[in-house]
């Protein structure tokens, strides 16, 4: 009974029922919907706030050293993309921020002083970021060209330091530390040790190294496309050839990173590690299901492996996992959401490492683009994928955590908002993402619709005359 | 000075600076709403899109860092406010994407329709903007925000006279200290006939945001009586003097076209207002219901906070010069283009 301790002591720990005092909403589901949308909809631009930087000041780097200018099309091309996503992201992001009040204003009040800072810290790295991301974007062919390469530099940079802030707080929701309670109050807090939370490190390398797949795979499926449309130009293939290469370095690294944190999961959080498994009640060298729905403390229909899940938990296949029955129900995920979305995960996740270690292999030993014709439909349809495996990893984290809202010291439940019309909140917002995602595609298309040489063309005359 | 004041302060200074500059922004779309259809409003289009594009994104973060120092120092407040307030919130939330979507699309626009479509999407969201946080703040202001899970009322809490009276007050800062804004830009690029058109818009802006503000006391009389006295007493009184004074001389700067200076008298004019509501409202930040300093979090969490906001500004401050030092100098790209998707000059 050892291994239960730390679990029963951690629920023992008194729960907060909130500052602004009990909730009655009876449209609790909705307002978590709307929640999981918007962040649906803002992760895969921080992806992109997170990697793409990088990869565009990579390019006019090689541009510096070669004078290719294909190298300066794309980076001036990409330049635009970038400052136009992180448009976009601002605005999600804002959206995102209001929520948190609108939707979970008992959270707010409560914990807002416990871990409100990593906010401030990622509110510094945004609005850096928007500056020098304005600058970098129009200051091509006006700043001379080593300080406009300079004046690149802070955008990733910021990007990783922004992000690195908000995963703290979802860090410390599923590990909070940095405060006492007392007498149904929070007390004694330190926010700096809230901040560096020990859940925060593997959820921040395993994001990053999502953003760079995510961002490595979708770019370089956009321009497989114009590939197998025949375009064969200087232009295109490097458009398809670093991100590729970047997302297939990415993709097997992530595979040790994701054990990592698949460990701290099950050391911290080990219902949520039921959770993924539909794991029903505690074993010794438990098996891993591949497939099938958990249902009434089994999985059905699903592939056994013995003791795999031991093996992954605790790297020991004989070691004791907890299971779904070491709480009471009301304290346990909804286990089939957290499954499905780990299965999809883990599967998509193994299936882009391995394409990325037969590219890099082939790569590697015919010092050449390998000429196989499923590589360019391969990279196209890798990009979607990790978008997916993405999103289902922070589903496992989200929905994982539940019921709670900080994992055992406030459930969800009293955390929302007492408002009303939360489903038309829901529809409305769906509405206007669905215009969002609209005009943004729209205006990706009227970008590439331009030629490559646009973008190496003499800026024209300042004023009109 | 107490750290909740410091805290306090800081978040004004931040309001004060996103009612500047993202008033600015959302005041561009206002006179883009009303420019109308002539040859002259298509060059009033292009030159909004022009001045704004650069630094719309850095203005609107500050916004956020509204939002982050009130959950941060002012847990309490944040929950009450954002619960109670939530229609015009969420309002606000999607003009916000809507305007910044129809912003970004709008360079980009080929056809007449396409054009009018977006241009409509970003001026429209331009006024319900800063109307819902200005209606807002005048729920808060009146004293109709409780302390509490959405404790107060859904719709009159910011469908009242000081609401409407500070939403369309906001509105109308905006669009002055656009037209402000925008008059300097045209006179530095030597468009004359723009300036010309901004100078006017800016005089008959700053005149009517004037009138409306002093007929507004006496809505503020019979509905907000506390925040009334507040401003009419003590230090408010001399804020809000010194805001009518600044405005005035503002206009008399306008009419000389001295637009650098005027830029900044129209700053301060809107920070006389702001700090004067803070001390109006003095010693609460919901009137009557929740002081500042039952509302600040815990020491130690102000602490971290003030030590953050010191080390960010180090980094902060610089950066926001260069880009604003760049974008005054002309060093980035600004090509002026007329927003005139197919516009036919009309047959004479």
């Amino acid at each position: 009974m050892r291994a239960l301790a730390p679990v029963i002591a951690a629920v023992s720990q008194p729960e907060l029922p909130g500052a602004l005092g009990p909730t009655d909403q009876a449209h609790l589901l909705w307002a978590r919907e709307t929640q999981a949308m918007s962040f649906a909809f803002h992760i895969p631009l921080v992806c992109f706030g997170v990697a793409f930087p990088a990869i565009v000041l990579f390019l006019e780097w090689r541009y510096h050293r070669t004078h290719d200018d294909a190298y300066k099309a794309l980076a001036k091309r990409w330049s635009k993309v970038m400052s136009l996503v992180f448009a976009v992201g601002v605005v999600t992001g804002t959206i995102l921020s209001f929520e948190l009040g609108l939707l979970w204003p008992d959270f707010m009040a409560t914990f807002g002083g416990v871990f409100g800072l990593a906010f401030g810290l990622e509110g510094f790295s945004f609005f850096l970021e928007a500056i020098f991301i304005a600058i970098y974007v129009y200051g091509w062919d006006r700043i001379p060209p080593r300080w406009h390469l300079l004046s690149g530099i802070p955008i990733p940079i910021t990007g990783i330091t922004g992000s690195m802030m908000v995963i703290a707080v979802n860090g410390w929701m599923n590990h909070p530390v940095g405060f006492d309670v007392v007498n149904g109050r929070v007390t004694n807090v330190h926010p700096w040790s809230a901040l560096f939370n020990p859940f925060f490190w593997h959820e921040l390398v395993h994001m990053y190294l999502a953003a760079y797949m995510v961002v490595g795979f979708i770019v370089a499926g956009i321009y497989a496309v114009a590939w197998r449309r025949g375009e064969r130009s200087r232009y295109v293939r490097i458009g398809f050839v670093i991100p590729l290469t970047v997302a297939a370095l990415a993709a097997p690294a992530q595979v040790i990173v994701g054990d990592w944190a698949g460990r701290a999961v099950g050391d911290y959080q080990p219902l949520k590690l039921a959770a993924a498994e539909g794991l029903g009640h505690t074993e010794k060298g438990a098996a891993f299901h591949i497939g099938g729905y958990y249902s009434d403390g089994d999985v059905k229909l699903g592939v056994p492996v013995p003791k795999l899940l031991s093996i992954l938990a605790k790297h020991d296949p004989n070691a004791t996992v907890l299971g779904l029955d070491t709480v009471p129900a009301r304290d346990r995920p909804p286990v089939n959401v957290v499954r499905f979305a780990f299965q999809a995960m883990v599967g998509i996740g193994s299936l882009l490492a391995a394409f990325g270690v037969v590219y890099l292999v082939a790569r590697w030993r015919l010092r050449r683009l390998p000429r196989w014709p499923w590589l360019p439909p391969a990279a196209i349809v890798a990009g979607p994928l990790a978008l997916v495996a993405l999103l289902c990893g922070w589903v496992v984290t989200e929905v994982g955590r539940q019921p709670w809202v900080v994992y055992q010291r406030m459930r969800t439940a009293e955390a929302v908002t007492d408002a009303g019309g939360l489903p038309v909140a829901f529809f409305f917002l769906l509405a206007v993402y669905l215009t969002l995602l609209a005009g943004f595609v729209w205006l990706l298309r009227r970008l590439a619709a331009r030629s490559p040489e646009t973008e190496l063309a003499r800026p024209g005359p300042r004023m009109p005359t | 000075m107490s750290l909740a004041e410091l805290c306090l302060l800081v978040t004004i200074v931040g309001l004060t600076a996103y009612a500047v500059f993202g008033g600015a922004d959302f005041g561009g779309g206002f006179w883009d709403l009303v420019a109308g259809g002539s040859r002259t409003a298509m060059e009033v289009r292009g030159l909004i899109l022009r001045s704004m594009t650069p630094v719309w994104e850095a203005n609107h973060v500050w916004l956020i860092f509204v939002l982050v120092m009130l959950w941060t120092a002012f847990p309490v407040f944040f929950g009450s406010v954002m619960s109670t307030l939530y229609v015009p919130l969420f309002l606000a939330t999607a003009g916000i994407i809507f305007r910044g979507t129809a912003f970004a699309m709008r360079g980009q626009a080929r056809t007449l329709a396409e054009g009018r479509a977006i241009g409509a999407a970003f001026a429209v969201s331009s006024v319900l903007v800063p109307f819902c946080l200005g209606a807002a703040l005048g729920g808060i202001g009146s004293g109709r925000v409780p302390v509490g899970n959405a404790a107060g009322h859904a719709f009159s809490s910011w469908l009242n006279p000081t609401s409407i009276l500070v939403g369309v007050l906001t509105v109308l800062t905006g669009a002055y200290v656009a037209a402000v804004f925008l008059a300097g830009d045209a006179a530095r690029s030597g468009l004359r006939e723009l300036e010309e058109s901004f100078r006017r818009r800016a005089l008959g802006a700053g005149a009517v945001t004037g009138l409306i503000a002093l007929g507004g006391l006496l809505v503020l009389r019979s509905d907000a009586r506390d925040l009334y006295d507040g401003l009419t007493s003590g230090t408010g009184l001399v804020l809000v003097l010194a805001s009518g004074a600044i405005g005035a001389a503002t206009l008399l700067l306008i009419a000389a076209r001295r637009y650098e200076v005027a830029r900044w008298s129209s700053a301060a004019a809107v920070a006389c207002i702001t700090f004067g509501w803070a001390a109006a409202q003095s010693p609460y930040l919901l009137p009557g219901e929740l002081t500042l300093d039952q509302a600040a979090a815990s020491h130690a969490t102000l602490v971290a906070l003030v030590v953050s906001l010191a080390a960010g500004a180090v980094l902060l401050v610089p950066s926001l010069v260069i880009l604003y030092r760049l974008v005054l100098r002309g060093r980035l790209e600004e090509q002026f283009e007329p927003i005139d998707h197919g516009y036919q000059e009309p047959a004479r």
